[in-house]
């Protein structure tokens, strides 16, 4: 049986105090390719920044099993990149290095080397000395998920990879991801489009503000859990108290 | 007669060799600040941290008078903590950073005149205001290449993570713990160099050395490094160009200065490789891959 990764205990998220998930529990095993869907604000991008350490819990805790949050390579739905800083995508793509060389060694060959892998990995070979403001959306995905590849992590976030990208781009991605799972690397990604969850994911997680289920894809994306889902998702009463749950056992 | 015009201000007189040497110091250490506060799009955080030195600098003179150590402990201190604020109210309330920067900017200008004149005269109020880029001494020479030297060396420590931090702040969020401390050294180095600016400047133009050439590189370089090179340049001729210009029309050196940085930025608007003629003009771009 593959090794625990992560451990959710009755995690509570939130902003300001007002709570988005509730009552989560649960384990991630080493490995894993997990899809984390449900509707619109349901905490899926929240949960994800609990894990990679953006938010603290506002109850229960996470718990991660050996590794700290700063080895987790995480890609956000809203990218803070700058479009137009004057930067090329070779060393764009270099900072995924940062981990190994830090603010003062130098890349060396292998370090270039290995960021000009990247690149081809993603498609993006002669691309090396082209601004990333020239870029399009799909290419800067690609560039993005370069810089993942380098960061050569054993859990990797992705808040929705593949918004406002084409086709052939998204297969390319997603067969990326898939060599990850393979390398025994652990993927949650949060995702919308439930027939690619179908086809690449093996595990699913339904969350609509609580899980709403768990487990093997066919088995969570039934018809029945999604209306659930839908259903928790919009009678959900906003001034309801953090800890109802609690309070009533 | 050119080699005249261009020389003889500053082989014949000591306080234009002073404000030349000083002018220097601030186009080394400024410069690089100021390319950071305009990849960051902080141009007018800057701005406003200038302006909030203004009641730290009166509190100095308040208490011990035209001293150079009083205001420049009570301009780095008071800048450094509005520059805190600003972020904060940014973070617990609705209100924006540039809304709670404008708000600051207001409150300092006018606390600072008002305290200015509680005690001084007009004259010392143009002090602050304005600058004396002529008359500096010995001590504010010091003062401006020290801090010229710390953020030279500084910005080389921190080199790559604020560049991490202008391109994608998240991203060094995420991968280690020098973003924080990165972004508050950054800060330390604008109320620095802004303080440096204010005793040749004033606080009302301190900012203009370190915005305008860097915005005028901008139009020129595409690259971060080059980018700091070429806007010590226009800083450094720019200074050069305003000190002669107030010598020998007899124009007042500060603002001399900061309108010759200003004629240099509006060149590079029109003509730089990525200015307004370039985009109009230049070739289409091709696709190539």
């Amino acid at each position: 049986m593959a090794s625990r990764l992560l451990r959710f205990e009755d995690l509570t998220l939130g902003y300001d105090r007002h709570p988005v998930v509730h009552h989560l529990g649960g384990e991630v095993a080493a490995g894993s390719l997990l899809a984390l869907v449900g509707p619109n604000g349901a905490g899926k991008s929240t949960l994800l920044k609990a894990i990679a350490g953006e938010i603290a819990p506002l109850g229960g805790r996470i718990e991660r099993c050996g590794f700290s949050r700063h080895d987790v390579a995480y890609l956000p739905q809203h990218s803070t990149l700058d479009p137009t800083f004057p930067i090329t995508v070779f060393d764009f793509v270099a900072m995924g290095l940062w981990r190994r060389i830090g603010p003062f060694r130098g890349l060396g060959k292998a370090g270039r080397t290995r960021v000009a892998a990247a690149l081809a990995e993603v498609g993006l070979s002669g691309f090396e000395h082209r601004p990333i403001g020239s870029l399009s959306g799909g290419q800067l995905q690609r560039t993005r998920f370069a810089r993942l590849l380098l960061q050569d992590a054993q859990l990797i976030l992705l808040d929705e990879p593949y918004s406002a990208i084409d086709l052939k781009t998204v297969g390319e991605l997603a067969a990326l991801i898939e060599r990850w799972h393979g390398e025994g690397r652990t993927v949650i990604a949060v995702l919308h489009d439930l027939e690619h969850v179908r086809g690449h994911y093996p595990e699913a997680l339904l969350l609509a503000r609580e899980p709403i289920a768990r487990g093997p894809t066919a088995q969570v994306l039934t018809a029945e859990n999604l209306f659930r889902a839908r259903q928790q998702g919009e009678a959900f009463d906003e001034n309801a108290p953090v800890c109802e749950r609690k309070a009533a056992a | 007669m050119i080699a005249d015009w261009l020389f003889a201000p500053f082989v014949e007189f000591g306080f234009m060799r002073r404000a030349l040497v000083g002018c220097l110091a601030l186009s080394l250490g400024a410069t690089p600040v100021g390319v950071f506060l305009i990849l960051r799009r902080m141009s007018l955080a800057g701005d406003a941290i200038a302006h909030a030195i203004l009641p730290g600098a009166a509190i100095g003179y308040l208490v011990a008078g035209l001293s150079l150590p009083a205001m420049t402990a009570g301009g780095m201190l008071v800048g450094l903590a509005v520059a805190l604020i600003a972020g904060g109210i940014a973070r617990v309330t609705l209100l924006r950073e540039d809304a709670s920067l404008a708000t600051i900017y207001l409150i300092s200008l006018a606390s600072g005149v008002m305290i200015v004149s509680m005690r001084g005269s007009n004259v010392d109020l143009m002090h602050v205001l304005f600058g004396t880029v002529l008359a500096l001494d010995d001590a504010a020479l010091t003062l401006l290449a020290a801090i010229a030297s710390i953020t030279l060396v500084t910005v080389a420590l921190v080199y790559r993570p604020l560049v991490m931090e202008c391109c994608d702040p998240a991203f060094l969020k995420s991968v280690g713990r020098s973003s924080t401390p990165v972004h508050f050294m950054f800060l330390v180095l604008v109320v620095l160099n802004l303080v440096a600016g204010f005793h040749a400047l004033g606080t009302l133009m301190a900012v203009g050395i370190m915005i305008l050439p860097a915005a005028a590189a901008r139009l020129w370089v595409r690259d971060v490094s080059r980018l700091i090179l070429v806007a010590m340049l226009v800083a450094v001729l720019g200074s050069v160009i305003g000190l002669l210009m107030s010598f020998h029309a007899s124009l007042p050196a500060g603002p001399a200065i900061v309108l010759t940085l200003g004629a240099l930025y509006v060149v590079s608007l029109l003509v730089g490789t990525d200015g307004v003629l370039a985009r109009r003009l230049g070739p289409q771009w091709h696709w190539s891959s």
